[in-house]
């Protein structure tokens, strides 16, 4: 706080150079931040604050074939939340991103301890970090699509377990059902958890888990009395990020499951195609709330905030 | 003695099992994350009469050339400029608006809770409902949607809590001892954050433009309902899957790892040689 503890609010301060010599003015503190933050906040706002409020009103509004038209109705709620179709989407979606959610962390976690706790020099570690991070540079629809010819039915997979005399036929579960789904996500995603995790452990004070050892303590006690609440902000980030992509996913379930179920945004996406705004709009606003309330929930349980911003 | 950081063990020490165990599941992961890409590097390769899948028909390297030939795929090196100089620019401004948000959020200031969960709040918004509201929001102004003004800024909503969150991360890990050192010694503000700030921080500085690059480039439920009449690359794919399946998507894939190896490559070569003339200096100076 050196540069902002000066009383007065207004100063000169004379350099060496005479030609920098400018009467400056000194912001109070809590300015010189929001100058500093201002133009973020500025874009989230207008960009993200203003058209959600957009949707908010539009849900209300009523449409016809030939365009959307001012009006306070909440057919489009009452519409969205009656019909079957919706509470069944969303099941399948808690139910999808539950299971991925518990697959990632368990990789997650132990791919992060891994790599900060088991790999000693600082150069491996970076090295094995980046070729858990190279996929990422590379189009995550041609990722997804990638597991197509993997699981097919003539796919490599099934070729290596014929070859291997595990199996006799192709197996036929394996793509265009939730299994190729879930492997999709988990895929996609698992680096979210990763790299969350990996950076709250990082933090934790090596003589820590020392002492913890050395008073006895056990592999698990160790894990679970030391390490997993010292990087609960990272499994509560990684969580988050897990969770919400899997419910805002709009590519990979329409891609791999066969057409057998559907997305709640890939839904709400074809309302958008048939130009039907105000109910897209409405169904936009249920999740997001649905979405904001899981979050909030999980934020409420770890203070992320508190251990983020110091 | 199963864990501890690299400082506290002597090299010598033999490895616990969980060494083994964790090490087996990197290994094992690794190869499921590049098992299916090394599907698609193969399949890039794919013979001329060959097909999306298994078996090869021959070799060859048609699929590579047919991206760039004209017609059907013509839009892809164009899609692709495209997507580059919007990377470059969503970039740009994530980092120069992020690092400052993250040097303004070490104090805390009235409404700093506000700009935190608005910024979660961005990140956690599923994509296609950000383009959704910004699509309606130049609607009701009457503006055309286009790449560099919707969906710049439909990209910014993601990629700036992104920088900022990385920037917490950078910053908590600087020394303010550095700052108070220089102020001590009569640096001005500016000449703090030139001089001490800025070139400390600038590894994380240079995560987060790559970060917000990648995030960009990639990008595709943001984009679809802002991005006007001309497509990014992702897009341009992902018309392409719906309309025909042939390997050129894998050699399309094929080549984006490798330019990104390169890129990886150079940066880490560059931050490397960053940090042994940091130590370098280091020595001449103590």
């Amino acid at each position: 706080m050196s540069g902002e503890r000066s009383l007065p609010v207004t100063s000169f301060v004379f350099s060496r150079w005479p030609r920098l010599t400018w009467p400056r003015v000194r912001l109070p503190p809590s300015m010189v931040s929001w100058f500093q933050v201002g133009p973020l906040a500025l874009v989230l706002v207008a960009l993200v604050a203003v058209p959600a409020f957009l949707f908010l009103v539009v849900s209300f509004f009523d449409y016809d074939r030939t365009g959307i038209f001012t009006a306070f109705l909440l057919d489009n709620y009452h519409d969205l939340l009656t019909t079957p179709a919706t509470w069944r989407v969303y099941v399948s979606s808690l139910r999808l991103s539950l299971i991925v959610w518990a697959i990632t962390l368990f990789l997650g976690f132990n791919i992060a301890w891994f790599l900060i706790f088991h790999v000693r020099s600082a150069m491996v570690r970076t090295v094995l970090f980046l070729l858990c991070a190279v996929p990422f540079w590379t189009s995550g629809i041609i990722r997804t699509i990638a597991w197509i010819p993997f699981l097919g039915r003539n796919g490599a997979f099934n070729e290596m377990l014929m070859a291997l005399g595990i199996t006799h036929e192709p197996l036929e579960f394996l793509l265009f059902s939730d299994f190729a789904v879930i492997i999709t996500y988990v895929h996609l995603f698992t680096l979210l958890m990763v790299g969350p995790i990996a950076n709250s452990m990082a933090k934790i004070d090596p003589s820590l888990i020392e002492a913890a050892v050395d008073a006895g303590a056990s592999r698990w006690r160790v894990m679970t009395d030391v390490v997993i609440p010292l990087s609960k902000t990272g499994i509560a980030l990684g969580s988050i990020l897990v969770f919400t992509q899997v419910m805002g996913d709009y590519f990979v379930v329409r891609q791999m499951s066969g057409g057998q179920s559907a997305s709640i945004v890939s839904m709400l996406s074809t309302q958008i195609q048939a130009m039907e705004y105000p109910p897209a709009a409405a169904n936009a606003m249920v999740l997001v709330v649905f979405v904001a309330v899981m979050v909030a929930g999980m934020m409420r349980i770890v203070d992320v905030r508190k251990e983020l911003v110091k | 003695m199963m864990i501890g950081g690299p400082s506290v063990r002597p090299i010598s020490s033999s490895r616990p099992w969980t060494f083994y165990a964790l090490g087996g599941l990197f290994a094992a992961y690794l190869l499921f994350l590049y098992g299916p890409m090394l599907v698609i590097y193969i399949l890039s390769f794919q013979g001329e009469n060959g097909g999306v899948t298994f078996p090869m028909v021959g070799t060859s390297t048609v699929w590579f050339q047919e991206i760039i030939k004209p017609g059907q795929m013509a839009n892809i090196p164009i899609s692709f400029g495209r997507s580059i100089s919007l990377a470059a620019v969503v970039s740009c401004i994530t980092v120069v608006f992020a690092v400052s948000a993250g040097l303004g959020f070490r104090r805390n200031f009235p409404g700093s809770g506000f700009v935190f969960y608005m910024a979660v709040a961005s990140l956690v918004m599923p994509g296609l409902l950000v383009g959704f509201g910004i699509g309606l929001g130049f609607r009701f102004l009457g503006l055309p949607t286009s790449l560099f003004t919707s969906a710049l800024g439909a990209q910014l909503t993601w990629t700036l809590p992104f920088g900022l969150f990385a920037m917490f991360a950078v910053v908590n890990r600087f020394n303010r001892s550095w700052e108070e050192a220089a102020a001590d010694l009569g640096a001005s503000s500016w000449q703090r954050l030139r001089y001490v700030t800025l070139p400390i921080l600038l590894p994380g500085i240079l995560g987060v433009a790559m970060g917000a690059f990648t995030l960009s480039y990639d990008e595709y439920a943001r984009t679809t309902l802002t991005v006007g009449p001309l497509n990014t690359l992702p897009l341009e794919i992902y018309a392409l899957i719906s309309s025909a399946t042939s390997p050129t998507l894998f050699a399309i894939g094929t080549l984006t790892t490798v330019a990104s190896f390169t890129i990886i490559t150079i940066t880490l070569i560059a931050v490397f040689r960053m940090q042994r003339r940091r130590t370098l200096a280091g020595l001449k100076v103590g």
